[in-house]
């Protein structure tokens, strides 16, 4: 029987493969790496690409994977994947928007809680609409 | 007969109401069931992380980061998680309350809190409270991502880095069982040495490209997993918040419906004794 390796695919929102593998690839940081059984001990970043499991029986199995962190220890390979692209100009503008959104609610122009005042305004601004047409209507007439 | 017409448009009025809450009950309950699974498939990463941060923080001891290292207190951090809707009983006043009376007691040590909010109850509560708010996050829906959480985490985590806090703690509602629900503040950064002196082994890894920029993206991740973790939880807890909540509607709108009904019966029986009263004494004056 071919040696195997246990493989562990998990991201932060659930388990994605788990299962024995005669072989993995997964594209690291440094270059794409092979993992065989009784890998030395290794972590490393990946970068985003496909991570792919050959199972004992030759069958190949494709995960695309956008970054994260490979963990490799003699009989369990752990890749601990990212659920989002992540670059850091990306974080940054994550970042950059959970802050205007504090600030648009600080301002207090576009928060949830005036939207009751908002439709009073809205009402009537229709309200007012309509009196106008009214009035032109008569004025044609 | 006119009472006994009014009692019967109201407790129309409290069955559809009945039947309003008892739908949102049964939704609430299997939302509850999803958001318990979710909390449990986010568990394997969370661990799997905490282990090997652990790991690098014994082997290699010389390089500490900052998120391992207390420093004097003078401004910190609560990242605080709420539901975006109402009707859910106590649960987000009893986190309110709980993260208030750590407030207080840090301003007695004139340490000033800032805040971070997640879901539209903690926002709005917290901008009343006057609190300096850096970051928020709404409207999550039931599925949270963890793609919503990020730049939020981003703020505070740099905010750290900057000593603009000089610690992190989320606030959150830990699920117990369906009935109930722990108002929780953790204290996330910096991260408490109990927690991560769990293993220890004799060798090594081999680094690619270096342990320290494996360690910074490895603390990273470990904290975004811990917040998106306690969405999730706080998610499932709202939901059995909420089921508890419309049941209690439920069986109260079946009391007053119960009352409704007997002082019905009453005036109906009333009125026909009346009319035959009428009828009989009407006779006799003939």
């Amino acid at each position: 029987m071919a040696m195997t390796v246990h493989v562990d695919i998990v991201s932060a929102e659930g388990n994605i493969y788990s299962g024995l593998a005669a072989m993995v690839y997964a594209p690291g940081e440094m270059g794409e790496l092979g993992i065989a059984p009784r890998h030395t001990a290794l972590l490393t970043r990946l970068q985003p690409g496909e991570v792919r499991v050959e199972k004992a029986n030759g069958e190949m199995e494709h995960f695309y994977v956008s970054g994260g962190l490979l963990e490799v220890q003699p009989h369990v390979v752990t890749v601990l994947a990212d659920t989002a692209l992540r670059a850091r100009d990306l974080d940054e503008a994550a970042a950059l928007k959970a802050k205007q959104r504090a600030e648009e609610a600080l301002s207090g122009q576009v928060a949830e809680f005036e939207y009751a005042s908002a439709q009073k305004e809205l009402a009537q601004a229709l309200l007012q609409l309509r009196a106008i047409e009214k009035l032109r209507r008569a004025q044609g007439r | 007969m006119a009472g006994a017409k009014e009692i019967r448009s109201q407790i129309a009025s409290i069955k559809s109401t009945q039947k309003i809450t008892k739908a949102m009950e049964m939704v609430a309950a299997s939302k509850m069931r999803r958001s318990q699974e979710r909390r449990e498939a986010s568990r394997p990463y969370a661990d799997r992380i905490l282990q090997v941060i652990s790991h690098l923080a014994h082997a290699s001891p010389e390089y500490k980061h900052s998120f391992l290292l207390e420093r004097p207190r003078k401004r910190v951090g609560y990242i605080v998680i709420s539901s975006d809707r109402g009707l859910c009983g106590g649960l987000n006043i009893n986190l309110f309350r709980k993260v208030l009376h750590k407030i207080q007691e840090d301003q007695r040590e004139e340490i000033e809190p800032i805040f971070a909010t997640i879901g539209t109850k903690a926002s709005v509560f917290f901008k009343r409270f006057q609190g300096r708010i850096l970051a928020q996050a709404n409207q999550l829906g039931d599925v949270p991502h963890l793609e919503d959480l990020i730049g939020l985490t981003k703020v505070m985590l740099d905010a750290y880095q900057a000593e603009e806090i000089d610690a992190l703690y989320l606030a959150f509602n830990e699920f117990v069982n369906t009935m109930t629900q722990k108002p929780t503040l953790y204290q996330m950064v910096p991260i408490r040495s109990e927690t991560i002196d769990a293993v220890r082994h004799r060798w090594d890894y081999i680094y690619e490209p270096d342990a320290k920029s494996i360690l910074d993206t490895l603390l990273n991740r470990y904290i975004e997993s811990l917040i998106y973790q306690a969405v999730v939880e706080n998610g499932a807890c709202e939901q059995a918040a909420r089921m508890v909540a419309m049941k209690a509607a439920t069986d109260n709108a079946s009391t007053l419906i119960d009352e409704l009904q007997l002082v019905y019966n009453k005036a109906r029986q009333a009125a026909i004794t009346q009319e035959i009263s009428e009828i009989v004494s009407g006779a006799a004056a003939v």
